[in-house]
C-alpha cells in the first residue's frame, strides 16, 4: 500500500496516540503469554484477540468513560483500553479469587466490570446487542449525551437478535454504536457461507442507518470512523453499524485447530498486515516513537505480565461455597 | 373497598408503580394504544406517554433483551409477552442473560425486570394460546417465578415483583382475568414473593396447586366436604423459590397429598413438589403422593371435548381425592 505522510485524527493528543499503541501492545503480549500458559497446562482455555487489536482498541478509544460498552468474548483490547489491568486479566485467566469480571466463574474472555462501564457478557453470541439497545433507550429517555457501544463477530450477524437490535435502534434513533469485528470466520466457516453480502455494513440500509466498512487493521481509521458514529449518537442522530475488516491470526480458541479450514499462506498474508507493526510505523513516521522506546515499553509490559502471572498462579481459587453467592440480591437488595 | 377482577388488579398495580417511580416502564406487543390484548395496560399510554408505554416490534427476544438493557441502566421495565406460548424466542434472553447476570458478574450487574405473560387453558385457545410452560423458568435459579390465583394476590405480588432487585417471571392465568372479583385495595400494598398460602384449611388431605387450578381445587374441596372429607388447599403463589415450609407443614398434618397443575404431568411443578414431600415427609404419609395434571401430549387441543379431556377439573380432582382417601 502506498503511504502518504500519516495525519493524526482530530481530538487525539500525542499521548493519546501513544496510549493506543501501548494498549494494543499489552493486548498482544498478554494474549501471547496466555497461549504459552495454556500449552504448559497452567490454564484450560484461551480465546484470542490476536490480529484484532486495532479494531478493538480503536473503537473503544472513541468513547468516554461514562459511555457504556458491551464487548464480546474476543475483546481483550477493549477491556484493556477501558482500564482493566494486566493483573486483573491474569486473575480472570486463571479463574482466581479477585477476578473483577466474574470472580473466576466465567471462562476467560468474558469481560465485564461496572467500574469500567463495561457490561458483563455471556458465551451466547449476539444477545448483547439488545442489551446495548436497552441501555441506549434509557440514556435517550433521560436526555443524556452518552452512547452505548456493542461489539460482535460477523458470524453472529446471522442470528435473529442482530436484526431485532438494529430494528429497535433505528425505530427510536438510539445512540448506539454497533461494531462488527469481521474476522472472516465463524470458527471454521468462512464469510461466504455465513452471508450472501460482501459487507455486513450493507445490512444497515434495511434499517435506515449509516453502515460503514473500514480497514480494521488500521487503528486510526477505526478510531475516526468510531468517533464519527459516536458523535452522531450524541447529537441524537441515531445508531451506526460499523464494520471492521480484520483477521484473527491464531485459532478460534486453544481447543481449535485452524489448519483444517484455512491455508497457512492466507494466515501469513494477514500477519504481514499486522495492525501493531503497521501502527508502530505510523507513530515512527509521526516522530512519536522509536525502536529504543519500543524496546523499553515492551520490557516494562513483559515485566508486569510476569508479575501478574506469578501473583495469579499463587492466588487462591474462590472457596467452593462461594459458588452459592449472588444468585439473588441479598436482604439489603444489593 | 373497591372490588376488582384480576385484570383490573394487574392494571392497577402497574399504574400505582408507574405513578410512584418514573423508572418503571412497560414494553410489549399492543400494550400502548390497544392497551394490551387483554387490556392489562389500558389507558396507561395516555397517562404516562409513549416513552414509558412502548408498543414494541413483534419480536419477543427483543422485548426481553431490550428490557434487560433498560434494567442494566437503572430503569425498571415490565416486559409483556402477549401469550406464554410465544415466550420461547425470549427464553434465551431470560435464561442465558437475565437469570445469570448477577451471578456471572459477581454481583456487579443485576437485572431488576418483570416479564408478564398470560398462560393457561380452558379458553378455547388451542395449542398455541393455552400452554402452561412455567416449568421452564422454575428450573432456573436466578429467576423468580410467580403465579397469582386471586385479584388481591395479583396486585400485591406484581408490586413486589416490580420492586424486586432480580428478574421475575409473572404468569397470569388468562381464564382468571375476569372469572372472579374480590376486594382489592387502592394504592400500594405488597404480597411477598416466596410465600404460599393456605386457601382453605382442612385436616384429611392436602391439595397443592397454583393459578386457575387453585379454584378448581377449592370447588373440589367444597364437594368433598359434603361427604365429610376436609381437604386443605395450598396455593403456592410462587413456584420459584418454592415455599417448602407451608407445603410440608400441611402435609405433615393431613398425611395425604396431591398436586394439581395444568402443565404436562411429566416433570411439571408437581414432580418437584412430590419429590420435596418424599424427601422430607415420606414417613408422615399414609398414602403415596398423587398428581392430577395436564396430559402428556404436546399441547391442549382446540375443540371443547379434547380441551376438557386435557385439563384437570373440579370433578377429576374430587375423584382423585376420594381415591387418595381410600388408599
Amino acid at each position: 500500500m502506498a503511504k502518504t505522510q500519516p495525519k493524526a485524527p482530530q481530538g487525539l493528543s500525542q499521548d493519546g496516540l501513544v496510549q493506543i499503541y501501548k494498549d494494543m501492545l499489552v493486548a498482544r503480549l498478554l494474549d501471547e503469554r496466555m497461549w504459552t500458559l495454556n500449552r504448559i497446562g497452567k490454564a484450560p482455555f484461551v480465546i484470542s484477540c490476536q490480529g484484532q487489536e486495532a479494531s478493538q482498541v480503536g473503537w473503544a478509544a472513541a468513547l468516554r468513560p461514562d459511555d457504556v460498552v458491551v464487548p464480546y468474548y474476543r475483546d481483550m483490547g477493549v477491556a484493556i483500553q477501558r482500564g482493566m489491568t494486566i493483573r486483573e486479566l491474569m486473575l480472570a485467566f486463571f479463574g482466581k479469587q479477585g477476578d473483577p469480571n466474574s470472580n473466576g466463574r466465567q471462562m476467560p474472555g468474558h469481560f465485564g466490570c461496572r467500574r469500567l462501564n463495561m457490561v458483563s457478557g455471556s458465551s451466547v453470541v449476539i444477545v448483547q446487542m439488545l442489551h446495548a439497545v436497552g441501555v441506549a433507550y434509557a440514556m435517550k429517555m433521560r436526555k443524556q449525551d452518552r452512547v452505548a457501544a456493542v461489539a460482535f463477530g460477523e458470524g453472529a450477524t446471522a442470528e435473529g437478535d442482530f436484526h431485532e437490535a438494529l430494528n429497535w435502534a433505528s425505530i427510536y434513533r438510539l445512540p448506539v454504536l454497533f461494531v462488527c469485528e469481521n474476522n472472516g470466520y465463524a470458527i471454521s466457516v468462512p464469510q461466504k457461507k455465513e452471508m450472501a453480502v460482501e459487507n455486513v455494513s450493507e445490512r444497515a440500509r434495511a434499517y435506515d442507518m449509516p453502515g460503514v466498512t473500514v480497514d480494521g487493521n488500521d487503528v486510526l481509521a477505526v478510531y475516526e470512523a468510531a468517533v464519527e458514529a459516536v458523535e452522531r449518537g450524541r447529537r441524537g442522530d441515531g445508531p451506526t453499524l460499523l464494520e471492521l475488516k480484520t483477521y484473527r491470526v491464531v485459532p478460534h480458541s486453544s481447543d481449535d485447530d485452524d489448519r483444517v479450514y484455512r491455508s497457512r499462506e492466507e494466515v501469513e498474508a494477514w500477519k504481514q498486515r499486522d495492525p501493531i507493526k503497521q501502527y508502530q510505523l505510523t507513530l515512527i513516521e509521526m516522530g512519536l516513537w522509536d525502536a529504543q522506546r519500543d524496546q523499553a515499553v515492551r520490557a516494562e509490559i513483559q515485566a508486569e505480565i510476569e508479575a501478574a502471572v506469578e501473583e495469579a498462579d499463587r492466588a487462591p481459587f474462590p472457596a467452593a461455597e462461594d459458588a452459592l453467592r449472588f444468585v439473588y440480591a441479598d436482604e439489603e437488595g444489593r | 373497598m373497591p372490588v376488582r377482577n384480576m385484570i383490573d388488579a394487574i392494571r392497577d398495580a402497574i399504574d400505582v408503580a408507574m405513578a410512584a417511580d418514573d423508572r418503571v416502564l412497560i414494553l410489549g406487543e399492543d400494550v400502548g394504544v390497544r392497551g394490551g390484548v387483554f387490556q392489562a395496560t389500558k389507558g396507561l399510554i395516555e397517562k404516562y406517554g409513549e416513552s414509558r408505554v412502548i408498543d414494541s416490534p413483534l419480536a419477543e427476544s427483543s422485548i426481553a433483551g431490550v428490557a434487560i438493557g433498560m434494567a442494566l441502566e437503572g430503569l425498571r421495565p415490565i416486559a409483556e409477552m402477549q401469550f406464554a406460548d410465544f415466550i420461547l424466542p425470549a427464553v434465551n434472553q431470560i435464561i442465558s442473560e437475565a437469570a445469570k447476570m448477577r451471578y456471572r458478574s459477581y454481583n456487579d450487574y443485576s437485572v431488576p425486570m418483570v416479564i408478564r405473560a398470560p398462560f393457561g387453558g380452558g379458553v378455547h385457545g388451542g395449542l398455541y394460546h393455552s400452554q402452561s410452560n412455567e416449568t421452564i423458568f422454575m428450573h432456573c435459579p436466578g429467576l423468580k417465578m410467580v403465579v397469582p390465583s386471586t385479584p388481591y394476590d395479583a396486585k400485591g405480588l406484581l408490586l413486589s415483583a416490580i420492586a424486586d432487585p432480580d428478574p421475575v417471571v409473572f404468569y397470569e392465568h388468562k381464564r382468571l382475568y375476569r372469572l372472579i372479583k374480590e376486594e382489592v385495595p387502592d394504592g400500594h400494598y405488597t404480597v411477598p414473593i416466596g410465600q404460599a398460602k393456605v386457601a382453605r384449611p382442612g385436616r384429611d388431605l392436602t391439595i397443592i396447586s397454583y393459578g386457575l387450578m387453585v379454584h378448581f381445587a377449592l370447588e373440589a374441596a367444597a364437594a368433598l366436604a359434603k361427604d365429610g372429607v376436609e381437604a386443605e388447599v395450598v396455593d403456592l403463589r410462587t413456584l420459584l423459590p418454592l415455599d417448602q415450609d407451608t407445603v410440608l407443614t400441611s402435609v405433615r398434618k393431613t398425611k395425604r397429598a396431591m398436586v394439581v397443575y395444568e402443565a404436562n404431568r411429566t416433570l411439571g411443578p408437581g414432580a418437584e413438589v412430590s419429590a420435596l414431600i418424599a424427601e422430607h415427609a415420606l414417613f408422615d404419609l399414609d398414602a403415596p403422593v398423587l398428581r392430577v395434571a395436564g396430559l402428556d401430549i404436546p399441547a391442549m387441543p382446540y375443540n371443547q371435548v379434547q380441551e376438557e379431556f386435557f385439563l384437570p377439573s373440579p370433578d377429576k380432582i374430587a375423584k382423585a381425592a376420594e381415591a387418595l382417601m381410600a388408599s
